[in-house]
């Protein structure tokens, strides 16, 4: 990277890597355009699918209000099984999306702004998936609402000393908020796409989505301290957030479960698995939206460089906890890591293990980790990985506590497996619905890392240079 | 008859409310809004397709109180979390689990916070909704056909009317003067 200088102004290198070849209106017409036209046959195949599969979803459900939750493998000691496997999972996944949206904007990580859309996307629906987990799995769903601190005819309030209650607080906070941060990352656009409705319905309809936005300074001015706001303290949230989901279990006396490490690996393990999902989803998006041009390899790279650091957070993590199991001396938690290890669930273990802490380490590679098979076969594999890892603390350590005689053995049914597979069809139903009619990638942020953005750039300006100086004034 | 041609005087007396000028690039509108804020204009706007570093001094803006809302906005989650907390589980209804206190802050901690975050994103949002009049979906500049560019890869400036001494021909001259094409009057039925 070479600095230009143009008299004694600095001009900042060319990032033609992270945008190639595009201006202002190449950027709005390639992202717009995709809302634009009709969907192709290939997008009403693949929605067809993910919509069925949602269906299956919600049918199993349905089937699981009128008959309860016998119907999944929870049993006496493993009273949590796959549905809290899942939330984990699903909160976890979210948390990429505010990392790229909020954190890297914190440390003014330009090439974020490609994909920070998408991946605030993914948040939310990865939030819904979640929040449909613990709701579900209350058995019974229809007095939710006592979780909340509603008056009610019984006089009762929620218990504000229990972490579950915690979770509810902060994982309704996190979807509100990352909805917010998502809408409001929008409205530039949606004013983009209202200003470029042919149609009466579209412009009706964006129009109202965009409040009537004028790109007017004055209204960037408060706009752009709103985003620095949001995004400040949606970094604190998001790492709360995995933090509470932690305390779920490190708050509970169980040997495997009670231990201080669970809310920084939590989060670690958030943003690790997090970011393979963005990698899966991103990889099939560049290539069938074609917007190859705007997710460069650079910033699959740069993913990939998150995801290696995250692999071994995750994996001193793991290596930390049998540590601390045999230095405290503690025969029980002894007990809970050995049993993870070479016990009934060590298949779970050994997937883990490989998956989240062998696999990344391809990684170090440059060849390997630009190469978009390799590192989309490997964020598959990452999500599986980080599945087992919350399985594998879920189960394991309930399964075997501490009295053998209260031990168990946790097998899923059909509807475990069912509702996992369909949370998938929702999460995808979504996530194409969102592709398809609304802007993927954040254009008036693009068009601000676009060499020309920068008022010092030569490009058609040197009539006024010499007034540049006293602009500031 | 009389009745009719009073329609048609309603109709073309479209008031003229204030005029708009495009710029080339991001340059030339940041020299241009410097020049308007010395000239001494306060109402005009700079309308881009996203946002430009250093256009609030350039126009002499005043920094965002946003800022002050979303402390207040945090302040009152804070407290009002502290407070309900408090309230529900050591005043209205004490209820005795493993023989904990009723009176824990400890234990509030985290939905503290998380309200503390939740009523400041709020401040953030609507304060911005606010501060910037949003929504508002109709605005004089819309009945330009040429502003659709300020979302795409148009740079404008919008002078608005304010009551005393607002002169179309002299502000126009004044916007061509300062490298502004394709002036045009904005107009309000």
């Amino acid at each position: 990277m070479t600095i230009k200088t143009l008299g004694d102004v600095k001009i900042p290198p060319v990032d033609e890597i992270l945008v190639v070849g595009a201006t202002y209106s190449s950027i709005t017409e390639s992202v717009s355009s995709i809302t634009e036209a009709k969907p192709t046959r290939n997008w009403y195949l693949v929605f067809c699918m993910a919509a069925s599969v949602m269906l299956l979803l919600f049918s199993l459900i349905g089937y699981l209000f009128w008959e309860g939750i016998g119907i999944w493998g929870n049993n006496n000691p493993v009273a949590w099984g796959w549905p809290i496997v899942n939330f984990v999972f699903w909160v976890g996944i979210g948390h990429a999306g505010t990392l790229i949206s909020a954190i890297l904007f914190l440390f003014r990580q330009r090439w974020r702004t490609s994909i920070n859309r998408s991946a605030e996307a993914m948040t939310i629906f990865a939030v819904i998936c979640a929040l449909m987990f613990p709701t579900i799995h209350v058995g019974r769903v229809w007095v939710i609402y006592w979780t909340l601190p509603i008056p009610n005819q019984m006089g009762l309030w929620p218990n504000f000393r229990s972490p579950l209650l915690w979770d509810v607080f902060a994982v309704s906070t996190y979807f509100i908020v990352s909805l917010m941060f998502w809408y409001v990352g929008m409205i530039p656009d949606l004013a983009t796409l209202r200003d470029r409705a042919k149609k009466r319905l579209r412009k009706i309809i964006f129009g109202v989505l965009s409040l009537g936005w004028r790109g007017g300074a004055k209204q960037w001015k408060h706009y752009e301290l709103s985003y620095l706001i949001l995004a400040g303290i949606a970094t604190p949230l998001v790492l709360s957030v995995h933090s509470v989901v932690s305390f779920d279990f490190a708050v509970a006396q169980l040997p495997g479960w009670h231990t201080t490490i669970f809310p920084p690996y939590f989060v670690a393990g958030a943003i690790f698995s997090g970011f393979a999902m963005v990698m899966t989803l991103l990889i099939i998006a560049r290539k069938v939206l074609g917007l190859k041009h705007l997710v460069t390899i650079r910033h699959l790279e740069n993913m990939n460089k998150i995801i290696l650091t995250t692999s071994m957070m995750v994996g001193y993590a793991y290596a930390c906890e049998f540590f601390i199991a045999w230095y405290s001396g503690n025969d029980y938690e002894s007990f809970a890591f050995l049993n993870r290890a070479f016990g009934p669930y060590a298949w779970a273990y050994w997937i883990m293990i490989s998956c989240n802490v062998v696999v990344p380490q391809i990684f170090w590679s440059k060849k390997l980790r630009t190469s978009v098979p390799v590192m989309f076969v490997a964020s598959l594999l990452i999500n599986v990985g980080m599945w087992f890892e919350r399985f594998v603390i879920v189960v394991s350590s309930l399964a075997n506590d501490f009295l053998p005689s209260s031990w168990g053995y946790f097998r899923p049914t059909i509807f475990d497996l069912g509702i996992l597979f369909g949370s998938f069809g929702l999460f995808l139903t979504m996530f194409l619905l969102f592709a398809k009619f609304l802007p993927i990638v954040a254009m008036s942020e693009v068009k601000g890392v676009l060499p020309e953005a920068n008022p010092h750039h030569p490009s058609g300006h040197s009539p006024h240079r010499e007034s540049v100086g006293s602009i500031t004034g | 008859m009389m009745e009719l041609s009073q329609m048609t005087v309603t109709k073309t007396s479209a008031r003229t409310v204030g005029v708009l000028a495009e710029f080339a690039d991001v340059g030339s509108l940041l020299t241009a809004a410097a020049k308007m804020r010395d000239k001494g204009y306060k109402n005009f706007d700079c309308h881009s397709p996203f946002a430009i570093h250093g256009m609030d001094s350039a126009m002499g803006a005043k920094r965002s109180p946003l800022g002050w809302i979303v402390g207040i906005a945090a302040i009152i989650g804070g407290s009002g979390a502290l407070l309900m907390q408090w309230w529900m589980s050591a005043v209205d209804y004490p209820i005795i689990i493993s023989g904990k206190a009723f009176n824990s802050f400890q234990a509030w901690v985290p939905i503290t916070f998380e309200l503390t975050i939740l009523l400041s994103a709020f401040g953030a949002v609507f304060g911005m909704l606010a501060l910037s009049g949003l929504p508002r979906l109709y605005h004089a500049v819309f009945s330009s056909d040429r502003f659709a560019k300020a979302t795409d890869d148009g740079f404008f400036i919008s002078v608005e009317e304010d009551g005393d001494g607002f002169n179309v021909e002299e502000v126009t001259r004044f916007l061509e003067s300062i490298g502004g094409k394709n002036v045009e009057t904005l107009t309000e039925a």
